[in-house]
């Protein structure tokens, strides 16, 4: 579809300009001004140029250590959950019922981890996890299975990615199931004809029509997972130790725990860079995606 | 044809594992914070109501669900209101920097809310918004807002142009075709974008915890209240937390038909 250049389209568009504008472009002007500054509290600040950022991409400073291990962690995080949430949501969604009211019920069930808010999912699974009280590490425990995600490092790991598994997995199966259903039926009818294996159709039907929708999900997962914060704050507080310590949950540390604004709002800048980075990936394959689509919608 | 083998048992076996950490935030709900300490049980054997009548008498406690509730109608109202001319004019108009525009929309939805929470300290402490439903209505606009114009332009963009020109032909001013044509039209849309602004609203703390301090705390913050030096109060926590699920579970019952399109961002 040919849209019309039209310049006061600008004014339909400028409410939602000065909202965001507001809310983002501010308190950004205030986090480059804090980043090039050094405070020690009363409000007095004192020139420090680029030397923030120097320190935090170098590991031997101690600011430099804490971002880049907390970014490593995280990075490895976002992967593992990846790796896991991709594969079950297509599985599940494969899954779904086909008609009747169980398709509304499963609808229902799936989406209700994501509406769930994010400091009760986390303590959600700090009392289901718990030796004492909770039925997962009551039951572990009781078969054997030595248990605890307060002291033991890997326990906490498992723990803050099964959460995570639960919390959003729904999230891509939704988002394939989505997908699936824009498929017609014919194009199963002529597999069948065609004596196509269950295998086949999945590969040349239901995946292809499922890629744009993958495509958001990962990276929807990917970019939410980099930030994610409440959740393992909760269940874990970043321990044992620093170990389950994510990028957000250091910069939170930083920011309203020490005051340290300058070290803060020097982490926050380059965290949003790598984030900006992500998401123009994802914006140019979304729209070039969108543009493979067109000429296919006016064949069908 | 269409699934695969075995998948009532694969639906079965994920839908328990999505409702079982459920169940037992339920199940210590009903509980006294004697049993739940004491013995293993897996259903209440004394089951009580105390932690909720708590809840729903003391001022302190209900308060949480009325501030929360508050800030999450007000941010969802303003981002719709906001978001559906630009959705119309993304859909339909190319004008100078679109693109950019769009795209730094979609970047303020991707940023982490934890690099903008002490700026936003700042600025609503400045102007004088800091500890009011407002400050959190607007600072949750950053995420909410390109959202809500992302869903409705795809809902937008599938309405026929045929009906915009007909209805100017018909001799529609603007903003009448707007609300008597388009916003009609796109009712479920709408819907869809409400419930997602909604949700992101309502699950979202840091920033909730970050601008308010007394009058307004939302429930998620009160909640932290129940660690005390006598330890966990255990019930009255789960507790807090099914009643936190319930707006949820509602809005998800009216939105069942429209969810998975909602989340493809209306463009499946």
């Amino acid at each position: 579809m040919d849209k019309t250049i039209n310049q006061k389209a600008w004014f339909l568009v400028l409410p939602v300009f000065l909202v965001v504008a507001f809310s983002a472009v501010l308190p950004l002007m205030t986090v480059v001004n804090y980043s090039m500054q050094d405070t020690f509290g009363n409000n007095q600040f004192f020139w420090n140029g680029v030397g923030w950022f120097k320190e935090l991409l170098d590991p031997s400073t101690d600011l430099g250590g804490r971002f880049l291990a907390s970014l490593g962690r995280n990075l490895f995080f976002s992967l593992v959950i990846l790796a896991i949430e991709v594969p079950l949501g297509i599985v599940v969604a494969l899954s779904m019922p086909r008609d009747g009211w169980t398709v509304a019920a499963c609808l229902v069930i799936l989406a209700l981890p994501l509406l769930i808010p994010w400091n009760v999912v986390g303590t959600i699974w700090q009392i289901f996890g718990r030796p004492d009280i909770g039925l997962l590490g009551y039951v572990l425990n009781a078969i054997g299975i030595e248990y605890n995600y307060v002291s033991n490092e890997i326990d906490a790991w498992v723990t803050v990615i099964v959460m995570d598994v639960w919390h959003w997995t729904s999230l891509v199966a939704l988002l394939c199931y989505a997908g699936l259903k824009s498929i017609p039926e014919a194009y199963y009818q002529a597999a069948q004809i065609d004596g196509a294996s269950r295998w086949a159709v999945f590969r040349a039907i239901q995946l292809p029509k499922m890629n744009r929708v993958l495509l958001i999900a990962v990276l929807l997962r990917f970019m939410d997972s980099f930030m994610i914060y409440t959740e393992p704050f909760v269940v874990t507080g970043g321990g044992p130790g620093n170990s389950t310590t994510f990028v957000s949950i250091e910069l939170v540390k930083i920011a309203l725990g020490q005051f340290d604004l300058g070290k803060a709002a020097a982490l926050s800048l380059v965290y949003n860079l790598i984030i900006l980075i992500v998401c123009w990936i994802f914006y140019t394959v979304m729209t070039n995606a969108g543009n493979d689509r067109k000429p296919q919608e006016g064949a069908a | 044809m269409h699934s695969i083998p075995g998948r009532r048992l694969i639906m079965a076996l994920f839908l328990i594992f999505l409702l079982l950490p459920i169940y037992w935030l339920v199940n210590m709900s009903f509980k006294t914070n004697a049993e739940i300490v004491s013995t293993m049980t897996l259903w209440p054997h004394a089951p009580t109501l105390q932690h909720y009548k708590r809840i729903f008498t003391d001022e302190s406690w209900y308060s949480g669900y009325i501030n929360s509730l508050e800030y999450v109608v007000l941010n969802t109202i303003i981002s719709i209101s906001v978001a559906l001319p630009a959705a119309y004019a993304f859909s339909r108009y190319r004008f100078l920097g679109d693109k950019h525009l769009f795209f730094w929309l979609l970047s303020n939805r991707m940023a982490p809310a934890a690099v903008y929470a002490l700026p936003f300290f700042n600025l609503y402490s400045a102007i004088g918004l800091f500890d009011t439903p407002w400050a959190v209505a607007l600072a949750h606009c950053i995420f909410n807002v390109p959202l809500a114009v992302w869903i409705l332009e795809g809902f937008v963009s599938g309405v026929p142009r045929e009906i915009d020109e007909t209805a100017f032909l018909d001799g529609y001013s603007f903003p009448r075709f707007f609300i008597r044509i388009l916003v009609p039209l796109i009712a479920s849309g709408i819907g869809v974008a409400a419930f997602f602004c909604f949700m992101f609203s309502w699950v979202e703390l840091l920033l909730a915890r970050t601008l308010t301090s007394v009058q307004t705390k939302p429930i998620a913050a009160i909640m932290t209240r129940t660690v005390s030096a006598a330890g966990m109060d255990w019930g009255l926590l789960a507790a807090a937390g099914v009643l936190t699920i319930i707006p949820g579970a509602l809005v998800i019952w009216f939105v069942r038909n429209y969810i998975a399109r909602g989340f493809a961002l209306g463009r499946v």
